[in-house]
């Protein structure tokens, strides 16, 4: 009765503080100041107009629907980057360029040798799924320098991370293929008749599927248990290597469906730009859903949030006419507050100013 | 160390010598012991180019800013830290200076004190954030090579060459090697040389060199790496050992993309992409372990030259096309990871049956 008393008493501030503690609240939280930044700044930043697109159809634009395009690319890598990251509790920085050797790969199969073919040598679904082995071999490369050989999860990718664009353009022998079938181009674009972003609805697949994964499986307990104390876990009887390199092999699979929205975007590849630090990004999306990047407990609603928060900020930067190359600076600014916020030193020190305060408050009231 | 060394003296037979050789010296050994067998394998296979000593310092010209950034990431990693930030401070540097040299027509000592300060401030902020904030050296360093590419971008988009007489006159100034010369096609007598930057570099090794071998601050670096517990118990100052090592990483970035900034006379975005790569992947062959504690600058040098060596061979190889570049460093640096995690498992295993 009387504990129940004192919630009531405390109300509203007990439901905010509530709020506060939650995980998600840090990429709600920033996902309102960006809002708020560009109603002030320009509130056209939020309209939508509904046109004709090139090809005849009706199609939805404007800066949230870019949001919710490329944010979807994001978050599906951020899926596997929070898998990785609580696991290992280091970062897959090869990311963007194993999404070039994926999109490499699907232009292979469907392009053969010429690279300007008039039909496709084999179905779409059929580059796809052989892009997602080869991804896969590669997270399982990684997989297996951190898990089985114990190489630091960020210096063991760092291989992958120069070789990939190199072996993008070795698999495609450095050609530059295009592809002119319309419906290569549905999964990075529009699909007729629907206007929103077909990578929005892959998103949401992924996210349902990982989501009734996590529901499902001990997949998250046993990711979460790994990270926290892999001693431990292991003499609790679980398989910390096995895990480590699960985690990197789904993230293999999410980069092959990334890598298959990047290159339908354009119906070719770059190898040297496509998915050009989206590495970055990705742990951004991680660090900013409040996970610690040191591994160990996740969120993963919160992650995919955070991706699509990141999306927001790359956007509004660029309608303030940010050089594409000048973005990583700002980023890394974000990243740097982040960490620093999250730091257990600075938290400690803040908890403690803030006790202090309180403290202060409670004797100016009894005064 | 000083018992393992007495031990191996006594000890007799290769075998007895390589099981109680300290793990510094052991993979310093197999890094002398591969760049030679490569350099000699390339002038047997390659033919007469690799015997020219002027090729060999070609390597050293082309690599004396790695040589030095190598240094700085080695005794980063020793501490058991690691630096990524290097190769985008390298381009930062270049970048400031060429603007600050060609378009406000300074003088080089103030460039070079640019340079120096560049190097400083990241190796300051960095080494602040890993010692007294305990984040992740990983992503404080990605942070920091991110926000130098971007700020290199946000300084001068554009890639362009430097034209200042003096910078010029500097960067052309060829130092002859006595002795070491050939003769060319036209049978004239044409002398070797080195660039400024060669010596600089390997003033820089033997300093770091005697620094990590000789003094307090090197013994406490190794100290810290191997074991931070046991370091804090004997009373060094392990936080402050980590911000150092960092602040000197980033001195010697500074330097290194001085004298990098020398070697190209231009500034460009693009510059020194991927030296945080090629730098880390010297380090670990050349004996610097991932897991600290374990490093040798000497074996750092090595590490450079056996790379450098290896792309040279790929490329007169006949494979020319650029990827070869980066795949060949990948699989050497996967190699020795490899290598190095294979050759500590086995130590491992043979202490656990001397301690039963």
């Amino acid at each position: 009765m009387e504990n129940k008393e004192i919630k009531k008493k405390s109300g509203t501030a007990g439901f905010l503080n509530g709020l506060f503690r939650r995980q998600i609240f840090i990429p709600i939280a920033a996902l309102l100041a960006l809002a708020l930044f560009n109603l002030i700044m320009d509130p056209s930043f939020f309209r939508v107009n509904l046109d004709y697109s090139s090809t005849g159809s009706l199609v939805l634009s404007g800066n949230l629907i870019t949001i919710l395009d490329y944010g979807s690319e994001l978050a599906i890598l951020a899926i596997g980057m929070t898998l990785v990251t609580a696991a290992s509790g280091g970062q897959d920085i090869s990311v963007g360029a194993a999404v070039a050797i994926s999109g490499s790969v699907i232009f292979r199969v469907l392009c053969g040798t010429n690279s300007r073919p008039d039909t496709l040598r084999t179905p779409i679904f059929v580059a796809f799924l052989v892009s997602c082995v080869v991804a896969m071999i590669f997270g399982a490369f990684n997989g297996v320098l951190v898990a089985y050989f114990k190489i630091q999860p960020m210096v063991a990718t760092l291989i992958l991370y120069t070789a990939g664009r190199s072996i993008a353009a070795w698999i495609n022998n450095n050609e530059l293929p295009i592809i002119s079938e319309p419906s290569f181009g549905y999964f990075g674009g529009f699909i007729p008749g629907v206007p929103i972003p077909t990578p929005f609805f892959i998103a949401v697949a992924c996210m349902v599927i990982i989501a009734l994964v996590l529901r499902f499986t001990n997949l998250g307990l046993y990711t979460q248990s790994v990270g926290i104390n892999e001693n431990s876990s292991r003499l609790n009887g679980l398989n910390p290597t096995f895990i480590k390199f699960l985690s990197f092999v789904i993230l293999g699979l999410c980069v092959a469906v990334v890598g298959l929205i990047k290159v339908s975007r354009f119906s070719t590849i770059n190898y040297s730009v496509v998915a050009k630090d989206i590495e970055m990004d990705a742990i951004l999306a991680v660090a900013l859903g409040g996970n610690a990047l040191s591994g160990g407990k996740f969120n993963m609603a919160a992650s995919i949030l955070g991706a699509y928060v990141i999306q927001f900020l790359t956007t509004t930067l660029y309608k303030y006419k940010v050089q594409s190359d000048a973005l990583p600076a700002y980023k890394a600014v974000v990243v740097i507050l982040l960490v620093v916020l999250s730091a257990p030193a600075v938290r400690n020190y803040l908890s403690g100013l803030w006790k202090k305060l309180k403290a202060g408050q409670k004797v100016k009231e009894v005064a | 160390m000083a018992s393992s060394n007495k031990s191996s003296s006594a000890g007799g037979g290769f075998s007895d010598k390589m099981k109680n050789m300290t793990d510094t010296n052991l993979l310093l050994t197999i890094t002398i012991v591969v760049f030679f067998a490569m350099y000699i394998g390339a002038i047997l296979f390659q033919g007469k180019g690799f015997l020219k000593p002027q090729t060999f310092f070609n390597i050293l010209n082309a690599n004396a800013a790695l040589i030095i950034v190598s240094c700085g990431m080695s005794i980063v990693m020793i501490t058991g830290g690691i630096d990524i930030s290097v190769g985008g401070v390298t381009a930062l540097v270049s970048m400031c200076c060429a603007v600050y040299l060609d378009y406000k027509g300074g003088n080089v000592f103030v460039s070079l004190l640019i340079a120096l300060s560049i190097g400083l401030a990241f190796g300051a902020v960095q080494g602040f954030l890993v010692a007294y904030l305990d984040i992740q050296p990983f992503i404080v360093t990605l942070a920091g090579m991110f926000f130098a590419r971007g700020m290199t971008t946000i300084v001068n988009s554009n890639p362009f060459n430097v034209q200042n007489e003096a910078f010029v006159a500097l960067k052309n100034t060829r130092i002859v090697v006595p002795g070491m010369g050939s003769v060319n096609k036209l049978g004239k007598y044409v002398n070797a040389y080195v660039e400024i930057g060669v010596i600089v570099a390997i003033i820089i090794v033997v300093l770091f060199f005697c620094i990590l071998r000789w003094s307090k601050l090197g013994r406490k670096f190794y100290a810290v790496g191997g074991n931070s517990q046991s370091a804090l118990m004997l009373g060094i100052n392990v936080r402050k050992t980590k911000f150092l090592s960092h602040l000197i990483c980033g001195l010697l970035a500074g330097i290194g993309g001085y004298v990098y900034f020398l070697h190209v006379g231009s500034g460009a975005p693009s510059h020194a992409s991927g030296m945080e790569m090629n730098a880390i992947a010297s380090s670990i062959i050349g004996g610097t372990m991932l897991t600290g504690g374990v490093g040798n600058i000497i074996g750092t040098f090595f590490g450079v030259l056996s790379l450098s060596t290896i792309q040279n061979i790929v490329s007169s190889a006949g494979f020319e096309e650029a990827w070869w570049t980066g795949i060949t460093i990948a699989a050497m640096l996967c190699l020795f990871l490899v290598v190095q995690s294979i050759v500590m498992a086995r130590k491992k295993r043979a202490l656990k049956v001397k301690v039963d």
